[in-house]
């Protein structure tokens, strides 16, 4: 069934030449969308290209700086995410927040609840409606259960109960699929489509082209925070959106040097932690980077921070050149050589109000110490070696880290941890956050590292980045590891297909 | 769905069994039965004679009040400090109307007491609500800044029982059906209390604002005002609770009602209002504030040292939110090990 958009009315939904800045930081310089009713709008771009700072603005999180924006034809201004949801708009988040401690049904109705003349809530009529909206979908979650423990798929079929309840006109879905499996995106796609079918406007944000082309309409680019293009989805190519999005020649991005591959450093053998992973069994040689590829919530983290003895684990154990890893102890791995840089490095990482050189030393601060005293000067002449390797990009060890660029962030974690000489370095999203000229430079610093005799995982959600940089490909799918691939046959497809489909059907 | 109908009698019954059985509060009140049975076993007069159950339904109902006010607070996540210097400055507001306005008809004192308690409510409210800071820091300076109110109205005055009005004084002793009409007031605030948190809009805001606060945000929930809905809930039924602090008492200073946020504060959290927000109800807190001031009776008839006293009640706040804790964890195992079955 082919759609034309265009010719019947107004738009459901228009921005045009919309901007918005943070301080002195541009999230969005013009970007444009037009969503027709009836359609499955795409809407790609990088990461950093301002997708999720549109959502927001038409959310009514933010609101824009300049620029118009068109409901049905109609000017609006949104003060609230209250005023958006008036106007007939619900955003699907790609992990959801609702309230852990109340029920599913509540969770649908919270706010808006239906109530006889005293002002109770009618929670007859409320559960009939879910039971109703979750035929219509086609799912089985029990009303009743609290929301906590929902796998996040269930959680958006919860936010898409909650929008048709609303009998939301356009409905975004901020990369819906990307902690879904292959059985949960058909359901979501089967969904989605009987919604564009009911008149509605959809807007799917996605990374993965196979799913944008094989559900949406029409699709808009972005680069930058700028709009580049709309096209319908018929006259247009994957190579060619992939040309647009990027703006330049993707495989000079990772500067990959193959070094010779040693012994066995880190070894993980039947690692289970219940609800979180099973039976986690991989080695990563000296010289080796290991890629660990996955979608969002596979538990690639949580295995990281179980080795890291952040978490504990149930069964199964660590090993560092045959040296057992003792559970839960973070400071033993540490002495065993084990580094871990957090995903999130503001929060986990670094003191983002401390300076460039404390942040470097603090991994080393006990040898430092002279006298029960410990001085800049020490902390400093200390850092400023691992800072020039690292070719950190600040004018004084002085320097408060919060006010660095993502890149130099991520050097100064780097930094620190390689300042304790360790055996094995875990990195998890290595360049999340960082932009395209220093995401090179990371990915050189990996390589080098590597060449130094480093075992490294990397853990990424970035499917090029691992197979620019990976030797060997583990993937992950919903706690289990689904398949090992060497870097001669690791493609996007092969990853891809392992992370999404159960192991059984995967050979 | 016509099997279902066919019998729902026997099906309601069972299942409303079980979600006694299974509720949080049920424990606390089967600690609370077996306390007043062992006490009572070792001395009958404890539960039997006239002046023991009185004392049994008189004894907490103040604190009912407080806590149940303390306990809407808590679910939204927050906490308040200064209830127990509210009440102070609120009891004493009472006996200074009797004792400047001659002939000031009650109800008008009452109603005065709320209101005056409501307000420092709306100071609390407001400051968390729209300075963001967190109610433990501002009721923590609250609480010395009422009592230091206090102390500068009262100076060393004292009002006496002599300067109230008996009518007044009265309602601290009246029974019906051999029932105080304070434990009346606290079974009524209670009713409605948890009638409004289980059944309305504005009730289950609060708990998805403590459950979740950025969610509440999103969804477009009116934040700011709930968290002063509270907090004005509170304070005015803290406000009551102070003038029926005058009548029971009679006798006020500047120190009336010192320590009681701690109660209070014990009381919710015993009851199963999870001190992170989101859970609980104000029955648990009501029950949580009978089973402590209850135990702090029963403890010295069943020969239990003073200094041992105090050791129990802090066994029994940290036993609550172990209990609790463990069955957070077990319920969130649970349902992921539900999942992971599904996901075979």
């Amino acid at each position: 069934m082919s759609i034309s958009p265009g010719i019947t009315g107004p738009a459901a939904l228009e921005l045009r030449d919309v901007a918005k800045s943070f301080g002195a930081v541009v999230a969005l310089k013009s970007a444009s969308l037009t969503v027709q009713m009836n359609s499955i709008h795409a809407l790609v771009g990088e990461n950093g290209a301002g997708k999720s700072t549109l959502v927001k603005i038409i959310a009514g999180l933010y609101q824009r700086d300049a620029g118009d924006f068109l409901l049905r034809g109609e000017s609006v201004n949104f003060k609230s995410t209250a005023d958006s949801k008036a106007s007939g708009i619900a955003v699907i988040y790609q992990e959801p927040t609702l309230f852990p401690d109340l029920s599913v049904t509540e969770n649908i109705f919270m706010g808006r609840q239906p109530t006889n003349r005293f002002g109770r809530i009618d929670r007859k009529a409320m559960r009939a409606e879910v039971e109703d909206l979750f035929d219509r979908l086609a799912v089985r979650i029990d009303p009743d259960r609290p929301a906590e423990g929902l796998s996040i798929a269930d959680q958006q079929i919860i936010e898409i109960a909650k929008a048709i309840s609303l009998d939301a006109r356009v409905l975004i879905m901020d990369e819906p699929t990307a902690a879904l499996s292959g059985v949960e995106v058909d359901r979501l796609f089967a969904v989605a489509r009987s919604l564009r079918d009911e008149g509605r406007a959809l807007v799917f944000i996605s990374h993965r082209f196979d799913e944008v082309f094989a559900l949406c309409d029409m699709i808009t680019v972005m680069r930058d925070g700028e709009y580049i293009s709309t096209d319908s989805i018929e006259s247009t190519t994957v190579a060619e959106i992939v040309h647009r999005m990027v703006g330049r020649d993707v495989t000079e991005l990772f500067p990959k040097t193959i070094v010779p591959i040693g012994d066995v450093v880190l070894d993980v053998a039947g690692m289970t932690m219940p609800g979180q992973f099973h039976d986690i069994n991989f080695t990563v040689r000296s010289g080796e980077i290991v890629g660990l590829a996955g979608l969002v919530g596979a538990g690639r983290s949580e295995v990281a921070r179980a080795i890291f003895g952040i978490d504990g684990y149930e069964r199964g154990s660590v090993t560092v050149d045959g040296q057992r890893v003792p559970p839960r102890n973070p400071v033993g791995a540490m002495g065993l050589g084990l580094a871990l840089v957090p995903e999130d490095r503001r929060k986990q990482g670094l003191v983002v109000d401390s300076t460039v050189g404390r942040n470097t030393t603090m991994s080393i601060q006990r040898s430092l110490i002279k006298l029960g005293l410990l001085t800049s000067a020490a902390e400093n002449a200390a850092a400023r070696t691992w800072a020039s390797r690292l070719e950190v990009k600040t004018n004084a060890l002085d320097t408060v880290v919060g006010t660095l660029s993502g890149g130099n962030q991520q050097k100064v974690v780097l930094a620190k941890w390689l300042a304790t000489n360790p055996r094995v370095l875990i990195i998890d999203e290595p360049t999340r956050g960082i932009d395209v000229g220093t995401k090179a430079e990371v990915h050189r610093l990996l390589s080098e590292l590597a060449g130094q005799g480093l075992a490294i995982l990397m853990i990424s959600s970035e499917l090029p980045e691992v197979l620019g940089m990976a030797d060997r490909v583990l993937v992950m799918r919903e706690g289990r590891i689904t398949a090992e691939i060497t870097r001669a046959d690791a493609t996007s497809e092969t990853v891809m297909y392992a992370a999404t489909h159960a192991s059984e059907t995967h050979s | 769905m016509s099997t279902l109908t066919a019998k729902p009698t026997p099906n309601v019954v069972l299942h409303g069994l079980g979600v006694f059985l299974r509720a949080r509060e049920t424990s606390i009140l089967l600690a609370l039965l077996l306390v007043i049975a062992v006490t009572t076993i070792k001395n009958p007069n404890f539960l039997f004679s006239s002046d023991g159950f009185r004392d049994l339904l008189l004894t907490p109902s103040i604190l009912i009040l407080v806590a149940v006010g303390q306990a809407i607070v808590i679910v939204t996540r927050s906490v308040d400090l200064s209830v127990g210097s509210t009440l102070g400055l609120t009891a004493y507001l009472t006996g200074r109307l009797f004792l400047d306005i001659p002939g000031i008809p009650i109800i008008l004192v009452v109603l005065a007491g709320i209101v005056f308690g409501a307000l420092l409510g709306v100071v609390n409210g407001a400051l968390v609500a729209f300075a963001k800071v967190p109610a433990l820091v501002i009721t923590l300076g609250t609480l010395y800044a009422y009592r230091g109110l206090n102390v500068l109205w009262a100076g060393s005055d004292r009002i006496n029982a002599s300067d109230m009005p008996k009518n007044f004084l009265a309602l601290g002793t009246t029974e019906y059906f051999s029932i105080p009409l304070l434990t009346i007031i606290a079974l009524i605030v209670l009713i409605a209390a948890g009638w409004y948190m289980r059944n309305t809009r504005g009730g289950r805001e609060f708990y998805a604002i403590g459950s979740e606060p950025a969610a509440a945000e999103l969804y477009g929930l009116k934040v700011t005002k709930r968290i002063l809905v509270a907090f004005v809930a509170c304070g005015a039924l803290t406000g009551l609770a102070g003038v029926l602090y005058a009548a029971r008492y009679g006798t006020i200073n500047s120190q009336a009602g010192s320590g009681l946020e701690l109660d209070a504060v014990a009381a919710a959290v015993i009851g199963g209002v999870a001190i992170f927000g989101g859970s609980g109800t104000v029955w648990g807190a009501a029950i949580g504030a009978v089973l402590l001031l209850t135990i702090n009776r029963a403890l010295p008839i069943l020969g239990v040292q003073d200094f041992w006293q105090r050791a129990v009640v802090g066994a029994l706040i940290i036993g609550a939110i172990v209990l609790d804790r463990l069955l957070a964890l077990r319920q969130t195992r649970k349902l992921l090990e539900s999942r992971d079955d599904s996901n075979e």
